[in-house]
């Protein structure tokens, strides 16, 4: 039998457009066998949310450039507690400043991708993870 | 519609390079006989194959026989002189410098007020206004999807009061402004306007540029409001408000900058832009307007990425196909038609978050290409914005960097140094030529708008995105400091900009409502609804909304509801 594909959601929170980055992935983790949703832009935390549950995803994947990742991202991490996706691999990439990162991990997301991550090291993160 | 899928996704093949037809010359043969095979023989090349950063091939050498029909009368020619190759001015930099236009935004008016200052003291010609995500997509700094992006982007403006504060002690009769507003243009330029007004300055004489271009919002950055239609309407709109309000002011600056960061090729970023300024030059023609009465409004605005030969050819084929589209499609009879000027930023997606500093050094380079491609305008990138929005030290260190290109360097000395350099005018010709052929397929395909609508440019992009991606995680493309030469470093210093400009913006937001006149509001909203519906030029009923300190909130969701918004198909 054919292993399970692993499903990753994509998604871009906020009012941001910059989707390069997002498409990117979108395509990487696709070339790597996975199974790639992606959100489109503009999207609330509620919908993504909403989208993880419906999509039965083991993996989001957040991009944030904007700088409103300390507000979107606690927002979406709590809302999958509601939701009881607690088990949901959540990461993020980005333009993310190295002084928000303890806090964006505490509130639960599993890596943050800094410009410059080769599509390779996230891939590994993500096998290497789901493996745990 | 028919089915055209497979149509839309064929990708334009480059610009057949010149070496298919180079007929080399004896003395040539005898070189590559007698000096390079032996050499080659010895120590081959370090590459199979060499290519710019937009994988353009290169070759080992260009000589004459890769200028075979070049005609330097003709396709050269002189400086402020048809076809432009050479720059639009017949002294370039020795007459005038460019303008050092950095672009700065952040937090409330008040706090861009005080970093222009701080800009214009530093010796810093033109201002340049970043706005916030909440203001790009025409919502006031207090919506529900403003949370969290408030001052965040660049400077939140949600009203004229906003607008006052931004320009407060800064005479708009003197400086020039450049705001990179697109959606929401008109509601912002009519803010602007009415702050020049009210502080006395006569509109026929201040000088600025709106950057108002919609088309590379759908093509690339995506902050659009409306369908295609409206948009487009109100873009002419500006047009047609500016030939007779604002003469010396620039209605658009139409943008290959975002197009490139989305990923494009150098060629793709010139097609694009160029057939973009195309269409703005037909719909404009479609309203009645005559085109030397407002080509000579229309700026551009391009990207100076790594790539320092390719780029400064860009500008230089840029120059070209705009003045041969001018004279021979829409019969342009004036000069000032003609020249395409334009305004660089460097490249801020070549900037390293890893061992930031060497972005110092990436900028210089880039706007070095930017200064000897002729442009008439320049903004450098800060060495830390991979990071987040530039801290004073670092937007200082990148306008010095301007300073030292113009004072220090001498390349201002001349106009156009690398004219007659056998690669540089073969690549000028190859450029222009790859452009040609997606300007040529775009016509095919009935246009921009329909080209977008179909998501050709965008899968185009994409695509181009992608296979950098690969070259660089395949080491094919080395990255200083992130594929390559990797060494830890301790982190930057950042701005930070806290929620308390949100609450800030909240309590302005609340005090406006409470103490401008309602009806008068609801009156002119309502007569812009109308308006809207109908096919008038709708500046004069912004402005109107505007000075009754309506808020760009309510303003874009008046036209909201007649327009109706635009969604995308994402392509993955």
């Amino acid at each position: 039998m054919p292993e399970k594909k692993i499903r990753v959601l994509i998604a871009k929170p906020g009012l941001d457009g910059h989707d390069r980055g997002a498409k990117i992935i979108a395509r990487a983790l696709r070339d790597a066998g996975m199974e790639v949703i992606y959100t489109g832009l503009r999207q609330t935390p509620e919908m993504i949310a909403s989208a993880a549950v419906q999509e039965d995803v083991d993996v989001i994947g957040l991009s944030i450039l904007s700088g409103a990742h300390n507000t979107l991202c606690p927002q979406l991490m709590s809302l999958l507690h509601d939701k009881g996706m607690d088990d949901v691999t959540v990461v993020l990439g980005g333009i993310i400043p190295e002084a928000d990162i303890p806090a964006l991990k505490k509130s639960g997301i599993a890596e943050i991708f800094l410009p410059g991550t080769s599509t390779q090291d996230i891939v590994e993160f993500i096998h290497k993870r789901l493996a745990q | 519609m028919s089915d055209d899928s497979k149509g839309s996704t064929q990708t334009v093949a480059p610009a057949e390079p010149s070496s298919h037809h180079r007929k080399p010359s004896d003395r040539e043969k005898s070189w590559e006989q007698n000096t390079l095979r032996p050499t080659l023989a010895k120590n081959p090349e370090r590459q199979a194959e060499f290519t710019t950063v937009s994988g353009y091939p290169i070759q080992r050498l260009y000589t004459r026989a890769d200028l075979a029909g070049w005609d330097p009368d003709r396709d050269l020619g002189y400086p402020g002189e048809p076809p432009y190759t050479r720059g639009i001015h017949s002294t370039m930099h020795r007459g005038r410098l460019w303008t050092m236009r950095q672009f700065a935004g952040f937090g409330a008016a008040e706090d861009t007020n005080q970093r222009f200052r701080y800009l214009l003291s530093q010796g810093q010609t033109g201002l340049s206004t970043a706005f916030d995500l909440p203001t790009l997509m025409g919502y006031d700094s207090d919506h529900p999807l403003s949370e969290g992006e408030v001052g965040k982007c660049g400077v939140a403006i949600s009203s004229l009061a906003d607008m006052e504060v931004l320009f407060d002690k800064i005479p708009l009769a003197n400086v020039t402004t450049s705001m990179t507003i697109n959606s929401p243009a008109a509601v912002i330029w009519a803010m602007y306007l009415a702050v020049a007004e009210k502080q006395g300055a006569d509109w026929k004489k201040i000088s600025g540029t709106l950057q108002n271009d919609i088309l590379k919002e759908y093509i690339a950055q995506k902050e659009y409001i409306y369908p295609p239609e409206p948009s487009m309407r109100l873009v002419i709109d500006t047009f047609e408000f500016g030939v007779k309000n604002t003469p010396k002011f620039n209605t658009i600056s139409i943008s290959g900058y975002h197009i490139r960061e989305a990923g494009s090729t150098a060629i793709q970023e010139l097609a694009f832009t160029l057939r973009d300024g195309l269409e703005y030059v037909e719909w404009g023609m479609r309203r009645g307007l005559e085109v030397d009465e407002f080509v000579p409004q229309l700026s551009f605005f391009f990207n100076a990425h790594n790539d320092f030969f390719e780029e400064i050819a860009k500008y230089r084929a840029a120059r070209r196909i705009w003045h041969k589209a001018m004279v021979e499609r829409y019969k342009s009879q004036s000069p000032r038609s003609w020249a395409l000027r334009f305004h660089t930023q460097t490249a801020g997606c070549s900037l390293t978050a890893q061992q930031p500093y060497n972005n110092v050094v990436r900028t210089a380079i880039q706007a070095l290409a930017a200064v000897l491609g002729g442009t008439q305008s320049l903004h450098t990138n800060s060495l830390d914005e991979a990071w987040a929005l530039p801290t004073e030290f670092a937007a200082t260190i990148a306008l010095r960097t301007q300073q030292i290109i113009a004072h220090e360097t001498g390349v201002t000395n001349t106009v156009d140094p690398f004219g007659g350099s056998y690669f540089v005018e073969t690549l000028t010709n190859e450029i222009e030529r790859g452009a040609w052929d997606y300007i040529e397929k775009i016509d095919a395909l009935g246009g921009m708008v329909a080209a977008i609508e179909r998501g050709y440019p965008q899968r185009e992009i994409s695509e181009a995105s992608y296979r950098y991606q690969v070259a660089v995680d395949k080491k094919e493309k080395i990255i200083v400091g992130v594929n390559d030469f990797v060494t830890k470093e301790k982190p930057l210093d950042t701005l930070q900009i806290d929620e308390s400009v949100a609450d800030r913006q909240g309590e302005r937001l609340r005090k406006l409502r409470a103490e401008r006149s309602s009806d008068e509001v609801t009156r002119r909203l309502n007569v812009l609804r109308k308006a809207a519906q109908g096919s008038e030029n709708l500046m004069p009923y912004i402005f109107d909304a505007v000075k009754s300190y309506a808020t760009l909130g309510e303003i874009c969701d008046a036209m909201r509801e007649v327009f109706g918004t635009y969604e995308e198909i994402a392509i993955t």
